[in-house]
């Protein structure tokens, strides 16, 4: 379980102005600004579920994952994982986490990683049946036989974040606090980050507090999204809620078999894009019956898909619609 | 307390097996660093040229050929870089890594510095050992005790050096740039700690000062002892302050290293 209680972390940030003047001056005086990167944010994550956790750049997601893996002590408020105060990193909270950033390695650089998996066997004190059984898991799932024994360097980007997520849950961490762990990947290898997270997800009852750029990732894992922005938090719940509440009307597309003009189209609703005869209108619930029922019937089109907004779409109303909002815009 | 001992222990020889790996992945490094710990064989030339027609202040040709190579020995298993890995570590985020490991970063960077200890030597051990019982004999101590001192003596120079280092490399967690201080340590390291010559032919106030300073017990009492006769009382001195240093220093890195990591908690790395 992960509870944070009016979570607040606080940096001093050197500021100084652009020039050589300002250089020099900065050497005997120094200008601080303290900047709020997370200020006063409440969750509770029970323990096997899945959380998106959503903001924009600088939002303090990644902030706020080092404080709950203990890498970085809270200015203000109480945080608690696996009944473990974080910052103290004692063996048996390690044990029980893992962090995995997208953007650094665990992995030792110039060896294989089959050896960062045996010391990290060796640290953990990971038994060596478990350590093999786990060890085989992993390399089904993420299919990482061919990878072991060659040097990390000599791995793609890819193929390095598959034995990077392996190395992370060898001691089978029950939490796992992943930052990105899909960026730069490509879509194929997207989708067998995610079924694997999902599976040991399953497999374990694992927490998963989970940051993604790419919404894919987290419309496919997350039942649950927390958004933060500028250090606040700003929503906490059920994404399919989330999306119903923000924008309730679904996004009709199809593909025309006959020609037909847009003024005809907007008739059914809002045109959203047309790119020949490819088309995706913005139907409301009440009207979507009918409307489906003309598609198919008089206008026989083809390819018929019903979906929800797109969460990078509800995302920017909001961001927009909080940095608007009086109290959020000021200075940290 | 115990079980985070235990499971140091437990994991020590993993930690070394991986160190030995390192090692041999990293072969250039490895044959820059032989080619860089060659100093004292310079110096050796330098000062044997200086002896050659009389002694100088009492150290005679085969004197500095003893006391270089010796020192050249002694540099060999005690050397290390570990603040350049620290620096690193910390500016590339491995750091974070390192401290989310149920390991102090302290047996983890010191399993994997002892284990290249072998390797290192390898070449230039043999080399600067036959050299030293070839050409340096007359000069070497003829006393068995000294000569079986020098072993623990090098060990806690090693450890001297090590926890030096291990504070200095925890120096990266404050300024951006720890090899900075690097630079301007070793140059204090190589005046007081007998690397550039015999502590005894500096002057009096340096030799009274590196008396004093941990520099000495990382490099010169071990040559010292291989190379100078020593009364029981010289001996209880070398050893007790290599020993009192060793201790201070391994209590002023991780002291460093706690107030590094406090910071690293304030403010992110």
């Amino acid at each position: 379980m992960i509870r944070a209680r009016e979570l607040t972390k606080h940096f001093k940030v050197h500021k100084r102005p652009p020039g050589l003047a300002a250089a020099l001056r900065s050497l005997v005086h120094r200008n601080y600004e303290v900047v709020k990167a997370v200020d006063g944010v409440s969750f509770t994550i029970e323990r096997g579920e899945r959380v998106g956790f959503l903001g924009p750049n600088g939002a303090g997601k990644t902030t706020t994952l080092k404080v709950l893996s203990g890498l970085l002590h809270p200015t203000a408020g109480d945080v608690a994982v696996e009944d473990h105060v974080p910052y103290r990193r004692q063996a048996s909270f390690l044990g029980k986490i893992t962090l995995v950033m997208g953007q650094k390695s665990q992995l030792i650089w110039d060896l294989p990683p089959s050896e960062t998996y045996a010391l990290n066997r060796a640290v953990f004190g990971v038994p060596r049946p478990q350590f093999d059984q786990t060890l085989r898991e992993l390399t089904e799932l993420l299919e990482l036989a061919p990878l072991l024994g060659k040097p990390t360097r000599q791995l793609s980007l890819g193929e390095r974040m598959k034995c990077e997520l392996a190395a992370a849950l060898l001691h089978r961490p029950t939490t796992l606090f992943l930052d990105e762990p899909t960026i730069g990947l490509d879509v194929a290898m997207q989708v067998a980050i995610r079924d694997f997270i999902r599976s040991y997800n399953h497999r374990h009852d694992a927490t998963v507090l989970l940051t993604s750029h790419y919404m894919d990732d987290v419309v496919a894992l997350c039942p649950r999204i927390i958004v933060i922005d500028q250090g606040k938090l700003i929503h906490d719940g059920d994404l399919r809620q989330l999306i119903k509440t923000m924008d309730p009307d679904k996004r009709v597309s199809f593909t025309l078999t006959q020609p037909l003009a847009d003024d005809e189209l907007t008739r059914l609703g809002p045109l959203l894009m047309r790119d020949g005869q490819r088309v995706t209108l913005r139907i409301t619930e009440r009207e979507l019956p009918a409307v489906i029922g003309r598609l198919l019937g008089g206008l026989k089109v083809a390819d018929l898909a019903i979906e929800d907004p797109p969460l990078e779409d509800i995302l920017r109303v909001m961001f927009g619609k909080h940095a608007a909002a009086p109290a959020a815009g000021a200075p940290a | 307390m115990t079980s985070a001992l235990a499971r140091t222990l437990r994991a020590l020889p993993t930690l070394f097996r991986i160190g030995v790996a390192e090692t041999v992945a990293y072969r250039a490094e490895f044959l820059v660093w032989i080619l860089t710990a060659t100093q004292p064989l310079i110096m050796m030339g330098l000062w044997t040229r200086v002896a050659h027609e009389a002694p100088f202040a009492g150290y005679s040709s085969a004197d500095f050929v003893a006391y270089f190579l010796a020192t050249q020995i002694v540099r060999l298993l005690t050397g290390n870089w570990i603040a350049w890995q620290m620096s690193e570590d910390v500016q590339s985020g491995a750091m974070a890594m390192r401290l989310l490991r149920p390991i102090h970063p302290f047996f983890a960077y010191a399993a994997s510095h002892l284990a290249a200890i072998p390797f290192r030597s390898a070449i230039a051990l043999p080399i600067a050992g036959v050299l030293l019982l070839s050409s340096g004999a007359p000069s070497l101590s003829h006393d068995p005790l000294q000569l079986a001192l020098a072993v623990p003596s090098i060990a806690l120079a090693w450890f001297t050096m090590f926890a030096s280092m291990f504070a200095l490399g925890s120096l990266a967690f404050f300024v951006t740039q720890a090899l900075g201080f690097s630079a301007l340590y070793f140059a204090l390291y190589s005046l007081f700690s007998g690397y550039l010559m015999p502590l005894e032919l500096l002057p009096s106030w340096i030799t009274t000062l590196a008396a004093w300073l941990p520099f000495r017990f990382m490099l010169s009492a071990p040559v010292e002892l291989l190379t100078r006769p020593l009364d029981g009382a010289q001996l209880a001195r070398l050893l007790g302050g290599q020993l009192a240093w060793t201790v201070a220093m391994i209590g002023i890195a991780l002291a460093v290293w706690r107030a590094g990591v406090r910071r690293f908690e304030a403010v992110g790395g």
